[in-house]
């Protein structure tokens, strides 16, 4: 087959890239360039998409024997992923612009793309596993549990997934760079990249302010008092506890927590922990891995990248999930995703829009 | 596979006479300054060089510097011109140069602006690529300092006036300078004709090898270093000379110049094969540039081919086994739109969907029928790619 491999300049997609072509495929290495304004180096383990790591990609794919190129994605990573996440915080939601990459970038724009240009299939550095047969693509968790992607690939439908190579899932990340560094790679000891490439100082709350500004409101409590003040509501999540810096100490003196977020008041409500627990979520735009949940449907769910798999029941409607959780669970936040798990096998993901005690 | 290379204006397969004076002289050893046997035999070398360079460009001997390259050579003759300008009449502070010139010169132009306190004036481009000499003759060129703009553009090929723009600047003493990377070995350039004071050409663009170029510099022309050290040429650029590479410039010259004019011809007669062919499958292509032989490079043909992203012809090409050019570099690939073809009216849509094909020495016919064998297919989907964008 014909496979574009995605290479990010990092030690995952240099080893996805190379298995590729050891399974015999005619493989094209391109580095997505994402960012508007790549920085010439890295700092530390954070951010992406500079200069250095394209060259990094360069030389993985020279060592691989491999055609490579750059493709300028970066408008559509403004839009799709930048702009959404921005829009997401300021709709006070929580978003995943992992997911969204993924969902919108890697395995929709560069993928039509791809096949536009004669490709079969992109190959990614993504720690989760595939199995194919003759009814199809099946997703699973990755054998490593400290890497699984699943939960961000979750949103891939089976069009995608019956074009798509992760041929790390089977892996543990120590063999990966292990087996870099006996191919000569030489991102083989290169740092994990962490957090939002495009926020490359991790300070996530200063970048929103910049993008949405600084428009100070109340911080109230269950009963509608002012309990202390805020320089902006995109600056908090569903469930947080620390940074609140609270005026009014609560009555029966137990730490409080954002219990919700409200744009339209410019208010964060604040309340104990009991406040904060879910049994129902309500998610909605859901994608299938294969054939689509249809009525009531038991199993596993999760609701963040490294959250914990939650036994649930789930009803199935037109484009509508109601999760109902066997265990109340907290900090759970619209905007980020519910992933359904049959076992280890990705079902499906929805989008979270309310939660019920 | 042999590759179907046509990406000459980037750089040009070294001609066997250069390579075979270089392997001879990397044999030897001997620094050119020298004073000793070793040192003289290698200086022998540079001043044999250096002699029959400048008998092939029109230039005396004495007017060569030698320097690292293109890049080099103009950063030398603008900083090096504006600044010497500057320091004998502090009123001259203007430089003009076109919109179209290479990063080598405008970026050294912006940076003069920027932190040395130049004015600067960009001379615009029609839309074919030419200055209008009308422009200049709107300038009053008692401020000037230093003029330049280039022989010949890289990406469209258009031939600039430069006899006419050297002799204005003469008229209102400001110095006078072009880029000539392209033009040397494939268009007749002869520095003492054409009025110039300074004027910048490299070997790897003319069949010699990388890393070596030339600054030629009329000698009552005073210019400021860029690099300080031993001051082996002229005391205004130092550094040791690279004894094999200038013997490879000096013989890759010799052979360009030697065979300019049948040269020039038969790269003509296969430019105009490859822009019917091209038209005749995308009868939308439109080619880039002066619209006749005598204002455009002999090998260069840039066409924009509508819906097509270069990136992705360059791709499709490049898997065919064929080198092309998306016509402007790009950093860490997020690819600008180029400033060429943007100077010339076109829509940063269409500058993003041209290609530039550029024919050198080894550029045969058969080159030319690969590539509009290959064409067809490649903006098939090329197209298809680009009609998911948005």
């Amino acid at each position: 087959m014909k496979v574009l491999a995605a290479m990010s300049g990092g030690v995952d997609s240099a080893v996805a890239a190379a298995r590729a072509v050891d399974a015999g495929h005619d493989v094209t290495g391109v580095h997505l360039a994402l960012s508007k304004n790549p920085q010439s180096f890295r700092s530390g383990a954070r951010g992406c998409c500079s200069k250095e790591d394209s060259a990094d990609a360069r030389r993985a794919a020279d060592v691989l024997g491999i055609p490579f190129y750059i493709w300028d994605l970066s408008d559509r990573f403004a839009d799709d992923v930048v702009d959404d996440f921005v829009a997401e915080y300021a709709a006070g939601r929580t978003p995943n612009p992992c997911l969204r990459c993924n969902e919108k970038i890697k395995f929709a724009a560069v993928l039509e793309r791809g096949i536009a240009l004669g490709f079969d299939a992109v190959c990614t550095g993504h720690y989760a596993r595939l199995v194919r047969s003759d009814t199809g693509v099946e997703m699973y968790r990755a054998v490593d549990p400290d890497k699984d992607q699943s939960y961000v690939l979750g949103v891939l439908n089976s069009h995608q997934l019956s074009r798509s190579f992760f041929p790390l899932g089977g892996s543990l990340k120590s063999q990966v760079r292990a087996e870099a560094e006996r191919r000569g790679l030489s991102v083989a000891d290169k740092p994990d990249s962490h957090d939002i490439c495009f926020i490359p100082d991790g300070d996530t709350a200063g970048f929103l302010s910049r993008r949405l500004g600084s428009i100070p409101g109340d911080i109230v409590d269950t009963n509608g008092d002012t309990v202390g003040a805020h320089s902006g509501f995109h600056q908090f999540t569903v469930g947080q506890r620390r940074g609140l810096r609270l005026g009014v100490p609560a009555d029966d003196g137990k730490p409080r927590y954002v219990l919700d977020i409200s744009p339209v008041t410019n208010t964060v409500t604040v309340g104990p922990q009991e406040a904060l627990q879910v049994r129902t979520i309500e998610a909605g735009v859901p994608t299938w891995t294969g054939a689509a949940v249809v009525g009531a449907w038991r199993g596993l769910v999760q609701v963040r990248a490294h959250g914990k798999p939650m036994p649930a029941e789930v009803t199935a409607a037109a484009d509508q999930l109601e999760v109902t959780l066997d265990a109340a669970a907290v900090g759970i936040a619209a905007g980020q995703a519910v992933v359904l798990y049959d076992d280890d096998r990705v079902v499906g993901s929805a989008t979270i829009t309310g939660t019920r005690p | 596979m042999s590759r179907i290379y046509l990406d000459h204006a980037a750089t040009t397969p070294m001609v066997p006479a250069a390579i075979e004076a270089m392997a001879r002289e990397l044999a030897r050893v001997g620094n050119a300054s020298s004073q000793h046997g070793s040192g003289r035999a290698a200086r022998r070398v540079v001043e044999e060089s250096r002699e029959a360079i400048a008998a092939c460009v029109g230039a005396r001997p004495a007017e060569l510097i030698f320097t690292s390259g293109g890049t080099e050579s103009d950063n030398l003759a603008v900083k090096g011109s504006y600044w010497s300008a500057r320091k004998a009449d502090p009123g001259r502070s203007r430089i003009v140069a076109s919109t179209i010139e290479h990063h080598a010169v405008l970026d050294s132009v912006g940076w003069l602006a920027e932190s040395q306190g130049a004015v600067v004036q960009l001379l615009e481009v029609n839309q074919q690529g030419l200055v209008d000499l009308d422009d200049l003759a709107q300038i009053d060129g008692s401020d000037v300092a230093t003029v330049s703009v280039m022989w010949a553009n890289n990406e469209v090929g258009a031939v600039q006036p430069v006899p006419a723009i050297a002799a204005w600047a003469a008229s209102v003493g400001a110095r006078s300078h072009s880029d000539a990377v392209q033009a040397v070995g494939r268009l007749p350039v002869d520095f003492g004709a054409s009025g110039l004071d300074l004027l910048t050409f490299t070997a790897h663009k003319l069949g010699g090898p990388y890393g070596v170029g030339a600054l030629l510099a009329r000698r009552e022309v005073s210019l400021t270093s860029v690099a300080h050290g031993g001051g082996q040429e002229r005391d205004v650029r130092s550094g040791t000379f690279d004894v094999a590479a200038i013997a490879g410039f000096a013989a890759a010259v010799q052979h360009a110049t030697g065979r300019l004019a049948a040269e020039s011809e038969r790269l003509r007669v296969l430019r105009r094969r490859l822009l019917d062919g091209v038209r005749a499958v995308v009868p939308d292509a439109l080619p880039n540039g002066p619209d006749d032989d005598a204002h455009t490079l002999p090998g260069v043909a840039n066409v924009t081919l509508p819906g097509c992203d270069a990136d992705a012809m360059l791709m499709l090409l490049d898997a065919a086994g064929i080198d092309s050019s998306a016509g402007s570099a790009c950093s860490a690939g997020v690819a600008q739109p180029s400033h060429v073809l943007v100077a010339m009216g076109r829509s940063a849509a269409a500058a993003r969907s041209t290609l530039r094909f550029s024919l050198g020495h080894t550029s045969t016919a058969a080159d030319v029928e690969a590539l509009l064998a290959a064409l067809p297919e490649a903006v098939r989907r090329a197209r298809l790619a680009g009609s998911l964008a948005g």
